[in-house]
């Protein structure tokens, strides 16, 4: 029974006796954190082989055909057969690649997004390492990602590859800053609910296990949508793959990598995506808490792994029914669209908060007037940009009256600073 | 909280060492080793490149990382404000939606200089 509560627990509690005997105590626990490091990158580094196999299969079916299903039952093996080829092709270094950058750009894009499963709770006492600063953490690591795909792109020498990492500068460093105002969301609403230290990823989900309304989905659905979009925005996934485009710049970024340093390429997307998930159902989801879960610990897991699966499965969806969006479109989404929107939303939130705190009006009329106000400022922003779409149009329609030739795209990214007004209501 | 640390610098490690494995095992011991010149160079249209790929570009976008840059180090002034949340008096909303008011200044001057723009 004590096992099936605390397993991790347990485990190490017998290991750091059988090792006690022989070593000093601080050994010991070295030993406990290189064992438990390794355990989580082994178990980070395997889900891919059947995330890429769900995912092509989804594909498959999304549009219309089978997918993989002839190596193993249901094809669930394909991804082990595709990474046995990846190992047996040649090494090929472009001439005139900067090699040492290009060698590691691989190995650093699976680094930053593996690192992050170091904070992310699987159950009340199954984590790599509750960090006191998970949500920062997350932040800092994530932010590499960029740096590999920018170092791998250079280093190739091809200019289709610069090409891709010169995207990547616009796209992955403008999506962070939506990102992280997003992730303010739940640091906030986590100290609202009084948990002790509301930046480590083990209390964030705590305060979210009381009731069904405490999840932060409900609380702030605003930020959950737009730290959902900027962060597959940062995956770099369709509908945001300008880094790869296939079918503008070749491949982007990895034309010039083959065998297994695409293969690593391939696993931090796949895993990445995978992450976002895991992401979304720790901090808007209420990560591994549901149900009976203080009677039986190991269910969070369960509803963890359903939860981030549910929200990977969004992801795939988005990639399966979306194309690809133009890069000026791209980037007025964000800086004139989601960062004031998440402006305005973390203002309303924090106000709304502090005028009709728990402690008064109860938990649950909390979170009614919290999702309240995010609704407000959501009808706010659509119908301004609704407002100034119109506009826009109507002014492109008097230059170019309709019957004429079509006009060129060149006032796209006209000024019309209307959504921004919707932060100044506030 | 030292051993959090700790695990995470042997997790950095670890997380190297495990995607460099493959890599390794590919390039030294699996993977053929029939190099050659053509093999070797740059794909890109088919026909032979040419001309230096490290040249100097036109980023278009380079205001799109200054107000980036900006953006950034003043999202981190949010993180101590939403970590103290809890405790604070209502009155430090004040503080806080000047400092937002502030960094929405700034975002509506980028905005309305052109800034945003694609060129």
């Amino acid at each position: 029974m004590e096992f099936l509560s605390n397993p991790i627990g347990v485990i190490r509690d017998w290991l750091a006796g059988l090792l006690s005997g022989f070593l000093p105590p601080d050994a010991v626990s070295l030993v406990l954190v290189i064992l438990g490091a390794l355990v989580v990158g082994a178990l980070g580094l395997t889900t891919p082989l059947f995330l890429i196999w769900y995912e092509r299969r989804l594909i498959g079916r999304m549009q219309d055909r089978v997918g993989p299903n002839r190596v193993g039952p249901e094809g669930l093996f394909q991804t082990v057969a595709d990474a046995l080829k990846l190992l047996s092709k040649e090494d090929i270094t472009p001439i005139g690649a900067d090699k040492i950058v290009y060698n590691l750009a691989p190995i650093m894009a699976v680094v930053s997004v593996l690192t992050m499963w170091a904070v992310i709770p699987l159950a009340v006492n199954i984590v790599g390492t509750d960090l006191n600063i998970g949500v920062l953490y997350i932040v800092s690591v994530g932010s590499l990602g960029t740096l590999a795909i920018m170092l791998g792109g250079w280093a190739s020498n091809n200019k289709y590859a610069l090409l891709g990492a010169f995207r990547t500068v616009a796209q992955l460093v403008c999506y962070e800053v939506p990102m992280i105002l997003a992730l303010i969301v739940p640091v906030l609403l986590a100290s609202s609910v009084g948990v002790a230290n509301p930046m480590s990823m083990q209390e964030v989900v705590a305060a979210q296990s009381g009731a069904w309304h405490e999840w932060f989905l409900f609380k702030a659905p605003i930020a959950f949508l737009i730290f959902f979009i900027a962060s597959v925005a940062e995956t770099g996934r369709a509908p945001f793959d300008l880094l790869e485009a296939e079918s503008e710049i070749v491949a982007g970024f990895n034309i010039e990598y083959s065998g297994m340093k695409f293969g690593m390429f391939f696993v931090a997307e796949f895993l990445h995506a995978f992450t976002v998930g895991a992401l979304v159902a720790t901090l808007f989801l209420g990560g591994w808490s549901g149900p009976f879960v203080e009677q039986a610990p190991l269910l969070g897991v369960v509803y963890f792994i359903l939860k981030a699966f549910a929200a990977y499965f969004l992801i795939i969806l988005m990639r399966a029914a979306l194309p690809r969006i133009r890069i000026d479109h791209m980037l007025d989404l964000n800086w004139k669209f989601l960062v004031p929107i998440m402006l305005a939303a973390i203002v309303a939130i924090a106000v709304t908060d502090k005028a009709l705190p728990r402690a008064t009006v109860g938990p649950l009329w909390n979170a009614v007037a919290l999702f309240a106000a995010n609704l407000v400022v959501a009808v706010i922003a659509v119908n301004w940009t609704s407002a100034a779409a119109r506009q826009m149009r109507q002014a492109d329609e008097s230059r170019n009256p309709p019957g004429a030739a079509p006009a060129a795209s060149a006032d796209h990214g006209h000024d019309a600073p209307a959504p921004a007004a919707s932060h100044a209501a506030h | 909280m030292q051993e959090s640390w700790i695990f995470i610098g042997v997790f950095l490690l670890i997380a190297g060492i495990f995607p460099a494995t493959p890599i390794i095992l590919q390039s030294v011991i699996l993977g053929p080793k029939k190099s050659n010149p053509v093999k070797n160079s740059t794909y890109e249209c088919g026909i032979e490149t040419f001309g230096d790929t490290w040249v100097q570009f036109k980023v278009q976008y380079y205001i799109f990382t200054l107000v980036f840059v900006v953006f950034d180090v003043g999202m981190m002034f949010l993180f101590p404000f939403a970590v103290a949340y809890g405790q604070v008096p209502a009155f430090m909303l004040v503080a806080v939606v000047g400092f937002l008011g502030i960094i929405c200044g700034g975002l509506i001057y980028v905005w309305r200089k052109g800034a945003l723009r694609w060129v």
